[in-house]
């Protein structure tokens, strides 16, 4: 077990690098950053070159690319144009997309396995298909349609919740939004728990259950969920990175001062320091969550071991 | 308490649901009256919050609520009169004696004197300082030596400042500049403390004035809490206590928040609002005139736009668009059909000329076909007109364009937009000289003169000259204008260099553009300046 972790750890080292090379070029490609700086006329000259000498523009790619590597690895992730300190971007960032991440899963974990279940076991019963229906209706409509709406009727029409969030964003105001961004996954949650409880209850092992006499509730939760999760978990976890990345659309219409603000900020202004910096932790979030994933396989499934 | 709040919200929403009674989320404060807080939507500031580096209206919205400087725009009418100036002094037009006023304090304590404007000054235009409106300097004397085009400065200070009292200071300008004064009352020339130099980071991280109001607290990135300065000797109090300016990504999201009653102040209604904007907030609506004008830059780098056939497409192309369905359609109003290259809020005494262009700004297509056709056609066979995509509602009103200039050539493939995604990307081909057709152009006024609409536009080698546009003739009347004493004949000298760019078609004027706002129920005397911004401390809170 250890040894498996070790060896994933090892694994992401590579990945890291090769993921930080592509997005600093991606943004390079963007083009030169210092002439939007200006507004609508040429920087004069003489700050321009300034300018890109401080942001160290005026080297070679490979240079800036190392330089900035350097940095990073001494914690440094640069500075934003604005004169903040990415590093501080992220302090403030990241806490905030994480508790809206979490409310969504939540919302994926209880409402989509419940229904899942409730679906599974009734299969072809008119709480199956609605659901089934509600579910296709979710998948079909993009989160920036949902998210308008619901901000709309909740907030506006029945002015139940605020609009839109405040800086400080308390788990109280991300309810809505977390719901908005958990939409989606929450339907295919839904889907995969029902297809996957359909079957295995047709399973041996659940008629012995039966057989044995166990309490239904003991039945479900014991032998057919545990079963029947595994596909539902590694959906979750990789859902987990999507959903952090993904945040760009809903906490652009909620606005919330999360990852996906300072992501969009940063690609307007082609800001290669926070962009690089951003996406570097969210491929690094990606690759923990995948690898808590498989962690949880073990303690889902007793025949799966690592060495 | 922190932890507690979260909670209180979330039962709040609950208990909301289940009894559907309204739950007081509201703006921020409560309070109403002459302390009473108004809450404004507010973008993340480019640069850092230094005076003579910021250079949009976002840092520019702060900097004029906390700084007085020299001068100061009258929020109405445009005209520049003195704030912290008891005078400023000339025989010459090139040597001035700026006298400040006595008795004003930064919010600090510490005294405003002359020192504390040379010393700002001098920090604003040397190289080392990296300030993006160090050209402001441009004119004092002995800017080459701190701020030479290239190579290393060869002085700390500007020869051309000196401080001859606690009060007074002399200026030596490089030329001949009338109307230099007026534009004194640009955020670039505030007087700045000496914690701005001493304890810099502090300062940026909450930055300290001399205006109606002081920050009281400042986070990046998300919000900037304002407070009347009771201390203030201008005679321009804030008559509220305070605004509260909020980051917002998604100005539909600051418009759904005025809405619903989260946010009192939207200071940019997002064009697909527009037509639902009087109905929403029942009259609460301001569109006023802006210091804005929409263009569209030709590359003269590019010979086929550099000949006597080029001007008559050009003029030809101009009078192809339909201005006037353009504004109402697409801007419901909130943009004018432009008729001469300035702008209305300089007023008549200022410069600005109704119908200057004449007969090429108006809409004949006839006219146009046989224009563009007796100039040779247009260079290429295909007009490409390129704008960028992140700001403002470009796509649209470019799309109507190319159309108009499509029906009125009975040819639907003679002009197509050309879209570049970011602001960035869009300045980088602009600067790399290698477009081939007409681009974007949006002039946004830094001091309310005629000079400002013509010089750094069209002047060869100008700063906003995009389209390296050079026409001796017209660098002369500047020059001129620019010698003048007398302002009256100094402006109409200007507008004789305006009819230059006419009769040149140096660039197509398209709208005037207006600053439109929305506001809430509990906040009146709403009103926007010449530069679009809210005038803060004239709003009252019920």
């Amino acid at each position: 077990m250890g040894r498996y972790v070790i060896r994933r750890l090892l694994q992401m080292i590579p990945v890291f690098i090769g993921a930080t090379l592509l997005i600093f070029l991606m943004v390079h490609v963007m083009g030169d950053p210092i002439a939007g700086l200006c507004g609508e006329r040429q920087c004069d000259p003489a700050t321009e070159s300034r300018l890109r000498q401080e942001f160290g523009l005026d080297r070679p790619v490979w240079q800036q690319y190392m330089t900035y590597m350097g940095h990073v690895f001494s914690g440094d992730f640069g500075t934003a144009f604005n004169g903040q300190k990415v590093i501080e971007l992220m302090a403030s960032a990241f806490p905030v997309t994480l508790r809206l991440t979490l409310v969504a899963v939540a919302f994926e974990l209880v409402v989509g396995v419940v229904l899942g279940v409730l679906t599974g076991l009734r299969r072809g019963r008119p709480v199956d298909t609605s659901v089934l229906l509600l579910t296709l209706v979710v998948i079909a409509v993009p989160t920036f349609v949902t998210g308008l709406l619901a901000q709309l009727v909740f907030g506006v029409t029945w002015r139940i919740v605020q609009p839109s969030v405040s800086y400080t964003a308390p788990l109280g105001e991300l309810i809505l939004p977390g719901l908005v961004l958990a939409s989606v996954s929450l339907a295919y949650v839904t889907r995969l728990t029902r297809t996957s409880v359909a079957e295995n209850a047709r399973s041996d092992y659940v008629r012995t259950a039966v057989a044995k006499g166990l309490p239904r509730h003991r039945v479900i939760t014991r032998h057919l969920l545990r079963n029947s999760l595994i596909p539902v978990v590694t959906f979750i976890g990789t859902d987990i990175g999507a959903l952090m990345g993904g945040a760009i659309v809903t906490e652009r219409i909620f606005n919330i001062h999360g990852v996906g603000f300072q992501l969009y900020q940063g690609i307007l202004r082609q800001n290669t320091q926070t962009v690089v910096g951003f996406v570097t932790v969210l491929v690094i979030v990606f690759l923990l969550a995948n690898l808590l994933v498989d962690l949880v396989y073990a303690v889902l499934d007793p025949r799966i071991r690592y060495a | 308490m922190r932890g507690a709040a979260p909670v209180t919200r979330a039962a709040c929403a609950l208990a909301v649901a289940l009894t559907a009674a309204s739950c007081g989320g509201g703006s921020g404060a409560g309070a109403g009256g002459p302390d009473g807080v108004l809450s404004s939507s507010w973008g993340d500031p480019q640069n850092p919050l230094e005076p003579a580096n910021t250079n949009e209206v976002q840092g520019g919205k702060v900097l004029d609520m906390i700084f007085r400087g020299l001068k100061t725009y009258d929020p109405r009418t445009g005209k520049a009169r003195n704030a912290l100036a008891e005078r400023i002094d000339t025989t010459d037009s090139t040597h001035f004696t700026v006298t400040v006023k006595d008795g004003w304090t930064f919010s600090n304590g510490e005294q405003v004197t002359a020192k504390s404007f040379v010393d700002a000054w001098n920090y604003g235009a040397h190289l080392k300082n990296n300030q993006k409106n160090a050209y402001f300097f441009e004119y004092v004397e002995g800017y080459d030596k701190v701020h030479p085009a290239s190579g290393r400065p060869t002085a700390e200070t500007l020869t051309g400042l000196g401080v001859t009292g606690p009060l007074t200071f002399t200026v030596k300008l490089s030329q001949r500049f009338s109307t230099w004064p007026d534009t004194l009352g640009y955020a670039a020339f505030a007087p700045l403390p000496r914690a701005f130099f001493d304890h810099h980071d502090a300062w940026l991280a909450k930055p300290v004035g001399n205006g109606p109001y002081e920050v009281e607290s400042y986070t990046r990135g998300a919000q900037m809490s304002l407070r009347a300065w009771k201390g203030y000797p201008g005679s321009d109090k804030a008559r509220n206590g305070g605004v509260d300016l909020r980051v917002y990504t998604d100005g539909n999201t600051a418009y759904t928040d005025l809405v619903s009653g989260n946010l009192d102040l939207v200071d940019d209604v997002p064009a697909a609002q527009l037509k639902n904007v009087r109905a929403d907030l029942e009259g609460r609506y301001i569109n006023a005139p802006a210091g804005i004008l929409q263009t569209l830059s030709f590359p003269y780098y590019d010979p086929a736009w550099n000949t006597p056939g080029a001007v008559k497409v050009r003029t030809g192309l101009s009078m192809a668009i339909n201005r006037r369905q353009i504004t109402e359609t697409i801007f419901r109003g909130t943009r004018t059909p432009a008729t001469d290259w300035t702008s209305p809020v300089l007023g008549a005494a200022g410069g600005y000329k109704a119908g200057l262009c004449g007969r090429a700004c108006a809409h004949d297509p006839a006219a146009a076909r046989r224009l563009i056709a007796e100039g040779g056609g247009i260079p290429g066979g295909r007009l490409t007109i390129t704008y960028n995509t992140d700001t403002g509602s470009h796509k649209e009103w470019v799309d109507a364009v190319c159309n108009s200039i499509n029906n009125a050539l009975g040819n639907d493939r003679s002009c197509v937009g050309s879209p570049v995604g970011t602001f960035a990307d869009f300045r980088n081909r602009i600067g790399r000289k290698k477009l081939t057709g007409p681009f974007r152009a949006g002039w946004q006024m830094d001091y309310p003169l005629i000079q400002n609409f013509l010089q750094p536009l069209y002047y060869s080698n100008g700063s906003a000259n995009d389209g390296r546009w050079s026409n001796a003739r017209f660098n002369e009347l500047v020059n001129e204008a620019n010698a003048d004493t007398d302002t009256s004949t100094a402006i109409r000298t200007f507008q004789r260099a305006e009819e230059v760019v006419r009769d040149q078609m140096a660039g197509i004027p398209l709208w005037y553009q207006n600053g439109s706002a929305g506001y809430a129920a509990r906040i009146s005397h709403v009103e926007l300046n010449p530069f679009s911004v809210p005038v803060y401390h004239e709003i009252t809170v019920r």
